[in-house]
């Protein structure tokens, strides 16, 4: 799959929707676009499976020009929506058939492949049972067993996982690994960085129709700075046990329940926090220091990822020496590596949802 | 299926070929589902006509408020009333549903065939799906009315008017099945199926309307109107009705207009 500048721009849409973008995926591999909704993935999709006519750029599956010869593309690919379309006049089994019938596979060919993909996909009971009763997790596997019936050399999944159940979506990951292992290329939509993370060969990081990053996920994270992350959860203290501070700080809000003055609580006001972020990024071995807002904030937390050069548990007690010398309290501590995630926030400033 | 096409025209007739297949087995499909509701599909299109032809056919004419031979004038119209709803809901309703909500059309969509030869796949079935409810009617009004307007001179004429009328009737469902937004198809099919309905000379030759002028007018824009008169052309000639030619003119007119911008819609709505 070859695609070269490719930009999609709807009709009075202030903004290209797609601006740009070019990749190319080798047989076999597995690509995964990642980045919040509307990052243009969707609509990206939909140009290289011909579904949304491109504003400009180009784009070959196979060899073959998606835009000049939409058939012959139709031919060497396969699409799993992220929401069931099968077809509900018909059995899980005619679903697979017909699908087959329409891309020319001989019939007695086309039974003996449902008949293997319903297996695989442990579907072999339910042949017979229209997809109204199922699940999504059920309505996913049908699909994508559908979508093999006509033996693709490219298939595209649209947030394969999204509305899965961890048992659903472990199974769904197995039988994609399968497939590549067929020589299948897969593109893969999501937000999710773990599907990404589990799944991908590589991953283009896309966002506001632009790829902002693109690498196997362990490059996008070596290109961060830090090899251990901490996250530190922190709210500002009540300063009751100190003789001299004895006012709580509700007393002293006004009737809207704003602050008075960025005094009256001093471990959460803004500049106070940048001091903090300040003196957090001065640790020894510390390489960055990024604030990330937690949902619904309301300003009297802090929530930081301190990424770490060398063992991040070392800096445990000095961090918490330090949010004591800024009147914090600590109430989270995490360890981790860095993630995709940390990748996206590190190239926009945003976490992913 | 050319997977490996090469270049020329060998490839070309391979792609061709394929889109043939394709073709008809997206029919094939619309074929297994109505044979497998077999049931459903009857009830679907006969109730209506035969209640129609029982009310107006047998019960006013059994009570004396309709003549004799009004049932004989009411059958060639219910014929054309038959093939054009038939045709037009058999591709409006689904059509939209498709589109709109269960997106099942979408695994057709991305069959190796041309778009617009989805759409043309739509209009045949539907042409035959109300071709077999009319040709159903003929028994089903020998059944009612004990004898039906009958004259082989005029059974090409009516072969012909029931292709060109299922066709107007499928046109009719191409067009809205794909202009109207989905959560507005309730609305738009009350405001036009039952005008339709009654202003289609189906239950009344259009000469006689000389005496109401202005619905006289109405009556002429319904392409359903000429539907019924070339019906009548060819089963009761003696009832005055515009000369067949003129209807034929004006069904083709018709069925050229609406084909290309229910095409048009379904292309806008296939592809973004």
């Amino acid at each position: 799959m070859e695609v070269a500048g490719l930009v999609k721009r709807y009709p009075k849409a202030p903004v290209n929707a797609v601006d740009g973008i070019s990749f190319t995926v080798a047989a076999g591999e597995v690509f995964g676009l990642l980045g919040p909704n509307g990052a243009g993935k969707t609509t990206t999709v939909g140009m290289l499976t011909t579904r949304v006519r491109p504003t400009a750029g180009d784009a070959r599956v196979g060899g073959v020009d998606v835009f000049a010869d939409p058939v012959g593309a139709r031919a060497r690919l396969a699409v799993v929506p992220q929401r069931s379309n099968l077809d509900r006049s018909l059995s899980i089994r005619n679903n697979l058939i017909f699908h087959a019938a329409y891309h020319g596979v001989a019939r007695a060919q086309a039974a003996a492949r449902a008949d293997r993909l319903l297996s695989q996909f442990g579907l072999s009971e339910r042949g017979d049972v229209k997809p109204d009763m199922f699940s999504g997790g059920q309505s996913q596997r049908v699909m994508i067993a559908r979508a093999l019936m006509h033996r693709p050399q490219v298939l595209f999944l649209d947030e394969p996982s999204t509305g899965l159940d961890p048992a659903a979506r472990l199974f769904v990951w197995d039988r994609l690994r399968e497939l590549t292992a067929q020589g299948v290329t897969l593109i893969l939509t999501t937000h999710d960085m773990h599907e990404a993370a589990e799944l991908a060969d590589r991953v283009a990081i896309m966002d506001h129709g632009r790829v902002l990053a693109l690498d196997t996920p362990a490059g996008l994270m070596s290109a961060l700075p830090g090899s251990s992350t901490l996250e530190l959860s922190a709210r500002a203290q009540e300063r009751d046990g100190d003789g001299a501070e004895t006012r709580r700080a509700a007393p002293i809000r006004d009737g809207d329940g704003a602050e008075t003055s960025t005094a009256a609580t001093p471990g959460a006001g803004p500049p106070a926090r940048r001091a903090l972020l300040a003196a957090l990024g001065a640790l020894p071995g510390v390489e960055r220091v990024e604030p990330i807002e937690p949902p619904g904030a309301e300003g009297e937390g802090v929530r930081v990822r301190v990424y770490v050069e060398g063992q991040a548990p070392r800096l445990i007690a000095p961090a918490v020496a330090l949010l004591a010398e800024h009147r914090m309290t600590l109430t989270g501590v995490e360890i981790g590596k860095p993630t995709l995630e940390d990748v996206f926030i590190h190239l926009t400033g945003r976490t992913l949802r | 299926m050319s997977a490996a096409a090469t270049t020329g025209s060998v490839a070309d007739a391979g792609v061709r070929g394929g889109q043939t297949r394709a073709f008809l087995a997206v029919l094939r499909r619309d074929l297994f589902v109505t044979w497998s509701e077999l049931p459903v599909f009857l009830a679907q299109v006969v109730l209506q006509p035969l209640f129609l032809l029982f009310v107006f056919g047998k019960v006013l004419g059994s009570l004396g408020y309709t003549q004799n031979n009004y049932a004989q004038l009411l059958f060639p119209g219910l014929l054309a009333l038959t093939a054009v709803i038939t045709g037009m809901q058999t591709l409006a309703f689904p059509l939209v549903v498709e589109f709109g909500w269960t997106k099942e059309v979408e695994d057709r969509l991305l069959a190796p065939m041309a778009t617009g030869l989805v759409a043309a796949e739509k209009v045949l079935f539907a042409t035959l799906r109300a071709m077999v409810a009319t040709t159903i009617m003929i028994p089903v009004g020998i059944l009612v009315l004990g004898s039906i307007p009958w004259r082989w001179e005029g059974v090409p004429l009516l072969v012909l008017v029931l292709v060109l009328g299922s066709l107007l009737g499928a046109g009719l469902g191409l067009l809205m099945g794909t202009l109207v937004a989905p959560n507005r198809i309730n609305i738009v099919f009350s405001l036009v199926f039952t005008p339709l309905l009654f202003t289609g000379c189906s239950q009344y030759p259009w000469p006689s309307l000389s005496r109401l002028p202005w619905f006289q007018y109405v009556t002429a824009a319904n392409p359903m109107t000429y539907v019924s008169e070339s019906m009548r052309a060819a089963l009761v000639p003696s009832v005055p009705h515009i000369a067949p030619w003129i209807c034929l003119i004006v069904l083709a007119g018709s069925l050229i207009v609406l084909m290309a911008i229910g095409v048009r819609g379904f292309y806008r709505r296939a592809i973004d």
